[in-house]
């Protein structure tokens, strides 16, 4: 079903346009409200049919984003959302798609189609709400969580090393990697923007905050009067400053380390290249981490590569424009046949297809 | 009675007819076996002999040369007959060495020949197969005829002085010199192999070359040694007039696809994931772009079955294809594609289980599993092919019904089904009824006031409209939540997840109207019913007939559709005073059959991974009517 359809009949949209019939269920004071405001607030901006965007989401908290949008939608099974996009993609490379996932549906019980879609390229949007715990069933660590975290799972603190998205993301070779946080509205949506122009499978980590069973888990770098501080913003080729511009970052030998621009010149300070071909750079940024640096957010990568369903339907063309369009007469035929007449009720020689 | 080629008495030349003959040709899994069997088996199909086949080759790529559990073999059955089966043993056995031997000769009738290439066996081959004596000195082959011939001297021989051919090379094409010594015994022409191996190695001259010389070589060895005093002839079997081709059941299973497709005017998805003995339906189809298939290896059988359902959802005709464990991890999604209501088509190619468990040997113990392990009330309408050329239609009609019930479907193949062949007659694709698919239209934005769509309100045959994204207006959200019925709204309502199981229940039961009544091969009523399924359709056939042609009242039921029945099966069964259902599980369709229509019958299981053998199936006939 390649259809292509054309935007240019759209009437203007509003964001009251995406917001669908169904109540929201999420807890009051939970993080998910901004993201899905914040979705819903960018959508109309983004000049693509309502009829051609859809959501597909697994099991999670996150994963009723779609009953809210007014799009078409799939609330699929735990982990398995990156799958059928995969599918959808195949049937209909012109749609956009978005994957609305969680740290455990994402990382833990879909950890294996996470990396999978990444590396395929398939032209879909990876919102990854990271909250660091699974809310929907109550409150037990996730792939997220930090060592030590008590939950009701892990009463005396988990013993397990806990994921960084952002570095898994480009160990499996994401072409465009992000991070943001629920409560800085403009940011995310900036972010969402970016990671619909860009074409082939955008990850996008998002900061969510559980107000029920991890609540503050991302206070350290998100509280207001610390976010100059505590966070730095990425911005392609611009030099990694935070702090008001007081500080920068400058690479020691093959670590990165914060330093005062008092105490340095703008040349030494690290510039962001979003755009290198080798995710070098990239990777060293997901490692960096309050107290010893500051949390980038932002695009941490973005490279062109073919998306995944157009390369798939481009060999089809391929195939077509080589073979012709298949002749299904002789397929069923194959390269020998015989006849058998009813006069000689024998067989009468035989013919290549 | 050992037959060595100095003391062959001068008598050669007369021909002697037959009406079938069942050869095996075994060796090592490098032997080229496979390959062996199956040009016999072509040139058999050209000359116009009803054939049957059946490989049967270990799960290893290689395993140690020289062992039993390397030995593959390949069986042909052909004839001047119409035949059901490859045959329940071999006339002929073509052993490459001692273990093939070994592995093979229980197989073989016992006045059957033994042809074998006297060169491996050696002291160490023999000592691999677990012989202490040498077979063919001490008298243990009894009354099977014996020819040794030292193939790999004669084979090198014929093919000294190729240019650019390597000892390795040469001794590979060995099998062709078998392949040339059984056209000779049974008088069939050369044209059909030399003609494939010159396509094949279009690129490799000296190949071509080594393999031509390899086949006439064996061929006429067969003339001048003058060991085989008679040859046979097996006379074109009296078909229905028409065009043929061979046809393996993995082969038309991936035609089926494309046809349905074809058929409704739409891009085929298929997403797989590699797994014996589905993947030659991967392959197949990643060789048919050209037809707009869109083919995908995904990362794991889950996924495969994922991509399905997205890209059913989007409106392509979606099908996956598996195999034993396989099956048991798409079950999750299985599920979410029954109540999400998307048509598309789950092709499983059952192989002996439980777990890993017989990779390359056939099976049909997934049944249950299909039917009932899911979680919740998910019921799935199962379909099985009969033959190897039923895989083409029974994949279609699998297209129709999901297509009409809105509904995955699942197709039980297995693996005697995939990897045997026989001749098939070639549809003509313009005399096929298309496959009606309709998508609800866009009428523009929804006015102010107009009621909503609703995706999971019923049409007449308890369908449901299949809108797809890109169409403006439908905009809408499904989900493996329960529902409320209609609109598709989440909903926790008792009555309302009651309706909905029952709903798609009913839907699923429906699709008995447009299945064909079974048919009762015999009397309509009398003392035994014997009812198959799937692969085994052949063999109980043939067992069938010779009963009843020893005037035993009996009749056959073969079963093509699992679940929903044909609506008369029940009206059939009440004709007869005992029911016998043989198949190759515990009893799977037994304890279906008992829990549905609350009557007994006589389970006959077989669970060896091996197809059952008409005698097998003549016993249990005989111990029910007793």
């Amino acid at each position: 079903m390649s259809t292509t359809i054309p935007a240019a009949s759209l009437q203007p949209l509003t964001r009251q346009d995406f917001v669908s019939d169904q109540m929201v269920r999420w807890c009051p004071g939970c993080g998910d409200f901004a993201i899905l405001a914040a979705v819903q607030r960018v959508m109309p901006e983004l000049g693509i049919a309502r009829e051609n965007i859809v959501f597909i989401s697994g099991i999670g908290c996150s994963s009723r984003f779609p009953y809210y949008m007014n799009t078409f939608g799939v609330h699929s099974i735990h982990g398995r959302a990156p799958t059928l996009a995969t599918g959808l993609a195949l049937a209909n490379p012109e749609l956009t798609l978005f994957v609305v996932t969680g740290d455990g549906d994402g990382l833990s019980i879909g950890g294996n189609h996470l990396l999978h879609i990444l590396r395929r390229n398939v032209n879909v949007n990876i919102l990854l709400f990271n909250n660091r715990i699974y809310g929907l069933t109550k409150g037990q660590y996730s792939p997220t969580s930090l060592p030590g975290h008590k939950t009701k799972s892990s009463p005396m603190g988990t013993v397990e090393q806990s994921l960084n998205p952002i570095s898994v993301a480009l160990a499996a070779e994401a072409t465009f990697v992000a991070r943001t946080v629920d409560v800085q509205s403009q940011h995310l949506t900036e972010v969402i923007r970016a990671a619909v122009a860009h074409r082939g499978a955008s990850f996008v980590e998002i900061y969510q905050n559980c107000n029920i069973f991890n609540d503050h888990a991302w206070e350290y770098v998100t509280e207001k009067d610390q976010r100059d501080d505590r966070q730095l913003l990425l911005e392609h080729g611009k030099p990694m400053l935070f702090s008001g511009g007081k500080k920068g970052i400058r690479l020691r030998g093959m670590t990165p380390e914060v330093v005062s621009m008092e105490d340095a010149t703008i040349d030494e300070i690290l510039v962001h290249d979003a755009h290198a071909p080798s995710p070098h750079l990239a990777f060293m940024l997901s490692r960096m981490n309050f107290p010893e640096h500051p949390v980038p957010m932002g695009v941490f990568r973005s490279v062109e590569k073919p998306d995944y369903a157009h390369a798939v339907v481009d060999q089809v063309v391929t195939a077509q424009s080589q073979k012709g369009k298949g002749d299904l007469a002789k397929l069923l035929r194959g390269a020998e046949t015989w006849t058998v007449t009813p006069h000689r009720g024998a067989a009468d020689g035989k013919g290549h297809g | 009675m050992a037959e060595t080629l100095t003391a062959a008495p001068p008598q050669v030349g007369s021909f002697e007819d037959l009406e079938s003959v069942v050869i095996r040709f075994a060796g090592d899994s490098g032997d080229g076996m496979q390959l062996t069997g199956t040009q016999f088996t072509d040139t058999a199909a050209i000359i116009g002999n009803d054939i049957s086949t059946m490989p049967d080759f270990p799960a290893e790529i290689r395993a140690p040369a020289g062992t039993l559990a390397g030995v593959s073999g390949y069986q042909v059955h052909f004839s001047s007959q119409d035949i059901y089966t490859p045959g329940d043993a071999a006339d002929v056995l073509v052993a490459m060495n001692p273990a093939a031997l070994k592995a093979c000769l229980r197989d073989l009738k016992p006045d059957g020949f033994v042809i074998v290439n006297e060169d491996e066996f050696t002291a160490g081959n023999l000592k691999k197969a677990g012989y202490v004596d040498n077979p063919l000195d001490d008298g243990s082959l009894g009354s099977h005829k014996l020819f040794r011939i030292p193939l790999t001297k004669l084979n090198r021989a014929a093919l000294t002085g190729i240019e650019g051919l390597n000892s390795k090379a040469i001794d590979r094409s060995k099998n062709m010199f078998a392949l040339g010594l059984t056209f000779w015994i049974y008088d069939r022409p050369l044209s059909a192999t030399l003609d494939w191996v010159s396509r094949q190695f279009k690129a490799k001259p000296e190949v071509i070359e080594a393999n031509h010389r390899a086949l006439h070589a064996g061929y006429h060895f067969g003339e001048t040694t003058e060991a085989f005093q008679v040859r046979y002839h097996v006379a074109p079997a009296s078909l229905p007039s028409g065009t043929y081709r061979k046809i393996t059941g993995n082969e038309a299973t991936a035609m089926g696809l494309v046809a349905a497709a074809r058929l409704a005017d739409k891009p085929l998805v298929y997403s797989s994931y590699p797994i014996t003995p589905a993947s030659d339906i991967l392959h197949s189809l990643a060789a048919l772009k050209h037809f707009d298939v869109r083919t995908a290896q995904l990362e794991d059988e889950i996924a495969a079955m994922g991509s399905t359902i997205g890209a059913a959802f989007g409106g392509a005709f979606a099908a996956t294809g598996t195999s034993g464990p396989g099956i048991a991890l798409k079950s999750e999604a299985m599920n979410l594609a029954i109540v999400l209501e998307l048509p598309m088509v789950i092709v499983n190619v059952q192989r002996g289980g439980p777990s890993t468990g017989l990779p390359t040997k056939t099976e049909q113990s997934d049944l249950l599993q299909v039917l009932f392990g899911r979680n919740g009330e998910s019921p799935i309408p199962v379909v099985a092919p009969a033959t190897p050329g039923d895989c083409f239609d029974i994949t279609v009609e699998a297209f129709r019904m999901a297509v009409r019930a809105m509904t995955p479907v699942v197709v039980l193949s297995d693996g005697y089904l995939a990897n045997g062949s026989e001749p098939w007659i070639v549809p003509d694709p313009s005399k096929m009824e298309p496959i009606q698919v309709s998508h609800p239209v866009s009428f523009g934005p929804p006015a102010e006031g107009a009621p909503d769509f609703m995706p999971y309100q019923r049409d007449a045959a308890g369908g449901r409209p299949w809108a797809i994204p890109g169409t403006q207006g439908l905009e809408h959200r499904i989900g493996g939540l329960s529902k409320e019925p209609g609109t598709g709204n989440v909903s926790y309502a008792p009555e309302h997840h009651e309706q909905m199981v029952a709903e798609r229940a009913a839907k699923v039961a429906r699709l008995a109207e447009i299945i064909p009544p079974a048919e009762a091969h015999g009397p309509e009523s009398g003392e035994l019913l014997v009812i198959s399924w799937g692969g085994t359709y052949g063999s109980v056939r043939r067992a069938v007939e010779d009963a009843q042609a020893q005037g035993k009242s009996v009749a056959h039921v073969h079963l093509r559709h699992l679940n929903p029945f044909p609506a008369n099966l029940k009206a059939i069964m009440d004709g007869f005073q005992k029911i016998l259902v043989p198949e190759l599980n515990g009893g799977q369709l037994s304890f279906v059959l008992q829990g549905r229509f609350g009557r007994p019958v006589i389970s006959a299981p077989k669970v060896q991974g091996q197809p059952y053998k008409i005698s097998e199936l003549a016993e249990h006939i005989r111990a029910a009517l007793a």
